[in-house]
């Protein structure tokens, strides 16, 4: 890492993730994580299944399901995702602060998709005593979106301490690699949600 | 840059608390794989007392179930798998010439997840219970298992789990991105390779355990059904997940095995080795057939025949590239000028044994006929047989074989020669044996026998072969003793005969590894050299600064806090006091997960005058 050179707009490298030896172990090591993350979720939608139609006469799936609140926390998810690449995009342009700027929307339309789910969750609770506890399906459904709902958490602390921690210092190869690697895994978020909502939500309102 | 920091003296134990070194890691995960290896022959002993005579009452049936589920999940998680990454850590970055491995952080925060699983597992000994439901765990058994055991299998297992995984994905990028000017995929070492496919499995393997057990977590500890039918539940469910990882498990364990026999053959033959493009092939071929058969774990659970023969077949497959494997190994041997080390005893010997744990396998692979095998001894002596015929003794072939390399000092021939030839005769006496008891009828899992069905002369063997393995242990411990207390140092190339980049540098090699990174100029590049005159590596750079890695003790701290969250967790249906502690140990994880992201880490330098120093005071 030549930290000696200050960086500029013209120097700054094209891919500023991958220019050092670090970043480039992180890129590579975080795409593996990501391949290990695919098949925890593979293993939990196996799950969700295996279990969807076993209500134990609760619940089910077609009565619990409202299309209109899942359809805007999909439209929030995938634009928060759509919003994270402008950020990469200028920070690939070494453009510190409209990046900084775009990461704050995308956490913003991340928690609003969060609070979505966290009404949905305690809706179903509340409306039609559908509990992690009341049938093996319940338990398959919270489980699943449960898992994602953390991972959308994490996510969100994990853009906030880095925009804080790195809020007066610029950018550098060495923050780079970081920024990259957190956007990568809110694609990962997204990618996840379009299969929960494909195979949970529009394959449980036909049944 | 920060050339301040970590230059400070410390203490050894602070030291090894704080450790980021492959090197010293790989010494972490030695011992305390060792320990645990201990433990669970321990463990084996107490079983084959048990059944020595019919109808003892040595230990009671409760008491039979704790052991022999912890013997199996001991030898297979707290042992062999250490054992298997203190190989990696000491030999693989040393192979491909790097100086440390892509993440010594990550690597250190592995062994400490590991350790601290490891310890919470054992603790249901003291605690009011081991597991006892088999290593296996199935739900069917495990749900209704009372007291806590089953809570320590689960939470111990996750945490360890999470260890192996980082570790698996730190050997990848290692493995892909470290490896030095001129070292091609098709120049690594074999063991390299099978390293890095065994990585590869860990990392598809893992996920599916870590959704089974958090599955069995939330059943037992949070009120969920996953696995209750009352309420709509599936146990097969487990079974499944549990075998989707179970199975590529024990090719991750038998690969590096492998690997180490590839290098001994190679190095001991003084040839190289024959066939070097299909053995690679026939590693990645088996890694990948090995997601491709977990069914036949299960052919008695009722999937039908489709799914059965299908499954049938494809584990047959496994043994064509096995096959190309054993036949290259000896033809590596063939016209090599061969001499007989205690490493060389061990790979020769694994040949005819691992064979015969191959062909029972064949045998079991053919579902019809494993209805009549099923949970029987013949399975027993099956598995023991490529467990201990091909994990076993590779790992103690790597660890005599990489012994000095590790710690400077040759272990004693005469004594390796002793263990070798009685670990050798007390395994076959111990597991032969028990094919045939199997074939009569005789149970696995069942705390004791009847008399007079034929079965007590051959429970007696394998007791007393049980006896030999251990006498053998004992004196590799005499052995491990009486090496380090010798003031013989060894030389960089121990053997003599060394091929590959890690005898190219000192023994043990100082911390930076390489003072100039090497030059490979082809496959088994010391080899190379000294067929060309030399005696060293070409370097590829000239000497300058290096860079290093700082120490860091937050990987143990974010172990430990997981290790309170699951004592904490394990109480929460007994206690008012257990969800706050659970969460308290979360929180010191995430806590020190986030200080590991807000304190900046660039390592230090060691300057090129210190290494140039460092030269001239060895040339005096």
């Amino acid at each position: 890492m030549s930290a000696e050179e200050k960086l500029t707009r013209e120097n700054f490298p094209e891919s500023p993730e991958k220019a050092t030896l670090e970043g480039k172990n992180k890129f590579l090591g975080f795409w593996l994580f990501l391949g290990g993350e695919t098949v925890l979720f593979a293993s939990l939608f196996a799950t969700y299944l295996a279990l969807k139609d076993s209500n134990a006469g609760g619940a089910t799936s077609q009565d619990l399901f409202e299309l209109p609140i899942v359809f805007i926390a999909t439209m929030l998810l995938l634009t928060s995702s759509l919003t994270s690449v402008y950020a990469i995009y200028h920070m690939k342009n070494f453009q510190y602060r409209k990046m900084q700027i775009w990461f704050i929307i995308t956490i913003l339309l991340g928690a609003g998709f969060l609070a979505l789910e966290i009404y949905e969750f305690n809706h179903y609770v509340h409306e039609f005593e559908f509990t992690f506890k009341s049938s093996a399906f319940g338990s398959a459904f919270y489980t699943l979106v449960g898992f994602h709902g953390g991972h959308v958490a994490v996510g969100l602390g994990w853009f906030i301490t880095l925009l804080i921690r790195n809020g007066r210092r610029g950018l550098s190869l060495y923050n780079a690699p970081k920024f990259y690697v957190a956007s990568l895994y809110w694609h990962f978020i997204d990618v996840v949600w379009v299969f929960i909502f494909t195979v949970v939500y529009l394959m449980g309102m036909v049944g | 840059m920060s050339t301040l920091a970590n230059t400070k003296p410390k203490s050894v134990l602070w030291d090894y608390l704080t450790t980021v070194d492959h090197k010293k890691i790989a010494i972490l995960y030695l011992v305390a794989g060792g320990f645990f290896f201990i433990v669970g022959g321990i463990e084996a002993m107490l079983i084959r007392i048990q059944l020595a005579v019919p109808e003892n009452t040595f230990v009671g049936a409760d008491t039979y179930n704790e052991l022999m589920t912890m013997h199996g999940t001991t030898m297979i998680f707290l042992a062999a798998m250490p054992l298997i990454f203190a190989l990696m850590n000491a030999v693989v970055p040393l192979q491909i010439g790097a100086r440390d491995v892509a993440f010594p952080f990550l690597n250190a925060l592995g062994f400490w997840l590991f350790l601290m699983g490891g310890i919470f597992l054992n603790l249901g000994w003291f605690l009011g219970g081991a597991p006892d439901a088999g290593w296996t765990s199935y739900a069917s058994l495990s749900l209704y298992s009372p007291g806590h055991g089953i809570d320590f299998y689960t939470l111990g297992l996750q945490i360890s789990g999470a260890g192996t995984l980082i570790g698996g994905i730190n050997f990848l990028v290692t493995i892909i991105n470290m490896r030095a000017p001129g070292m091609t995929y098709m120049r690594m070492p074999l063991f390299t390779w099978t390293v890095f496919v065994a990585s590869a499995l860990i990392l598809f393997a893992f996920p599916p355990l870590t959704v089974g057990i958090f599955l069995m977590i939330f059943d037992r500890l949070f009120g969920a059904n996953f696995f209750d039918p009352t309420l709509g539940g599936n146990t097969i469910i487990w079974e499944h997940l549990f075998w989707i990882f179970g199975h590529p498990e024990v090719y991750i364990l038998i690969l590096p095995a492998f690997g180490v026999f590839s290098e001994v053959f190679a190095t001991f033959s003084r040839k190289r080795l024959f066939g070097y493009t299909s053995m690679v092939f026939a590693i990645v071929l088996i890694g990948f057939l090995g997601f491709m058969v977990w069914v036949h774990h299960m052919f008695t659970t009722g999937l039908g025949p489709i799914a059965n023969a299908i499954f049938a077949v494809a584990t047959m497959a496994i043994a064509v590239p096995t096959g190309i494997k054993i036949f290259n190994w000896l033809l590596t041997m063939w016209g090599g000028s061969i001499s007989f080390t205690t490493p060389m005893l061990y790979a020769v010997s694994f040949i005819p044994s691992f064979v015969l744990g191959g062909v029972t396998g064949i045998m079991l692979a053919a579902a019809p006929a494993d209805y009549q095998y099923h949970d029987t001894y013949f399975v027993v002596a099956h598995f023991h047989y490529v467990i201990v015929g091909g994990v076993v003794l590779g790992l103690l072939a790597g660890v005599t074989y990489w012994w000095p390399k590790m710690f400077g000092k040759m272990l004693d021939e005469k004594l390796g020669k002793i263990t070798f030839w009685l670990f050798l005769i007390g395994f076959h006496l111990t597991f032969f044996i028990q094919h045939f008891v199997g074939l009569m009828g005789m149970p696995r899992r069942v705390w004791t026998f009847l008399d007079g069905q034929g079965w007590n002369t051959a429970n007696l063997i394998s007791s007393i072969g049980a006896v030999f393995m251990a006498v053998a242990v004992l004196v590799l411990v005499i052995n491990i003793i009486k090496t380090s207390m010798s003031k013989q140092q060894a030389d960089g190339d121990a053997w003599g005969d060394g091929r590959t980049l890690e005898w190219a540098i000192p023994s043990p090699p100082p911390e930076y590894n390489f003072k100039q990174t090497p030059l490979v100029r082809g496959l088994d590049p010391l080899w190379i050299e000294k067929m060309e005159g030399r005696k060293e590596i070409v370097p590829a750079e000239p000497v300058g600064d290096i860079h290093m890695p700082n120490g860091s003790i937050l990987p143990l701290l974010m172990s430990l806090g997981l290790f309170i969250a699951a004592i904490g967790f394990l109480y929460r249906n007994d206690y008012a006091w257990g969800d706050p502690i659970g969460a308290g140990g979360l929180f010191i994880t995430f806590a020190s997960m986030f200080l590991r992201s807000w304190i900046d880490d660039h390592g230090y330098h060691i300057h090129k005058e210190e290494l140039i120093d460092e030269e001239e005071k060895e040339v005096k």
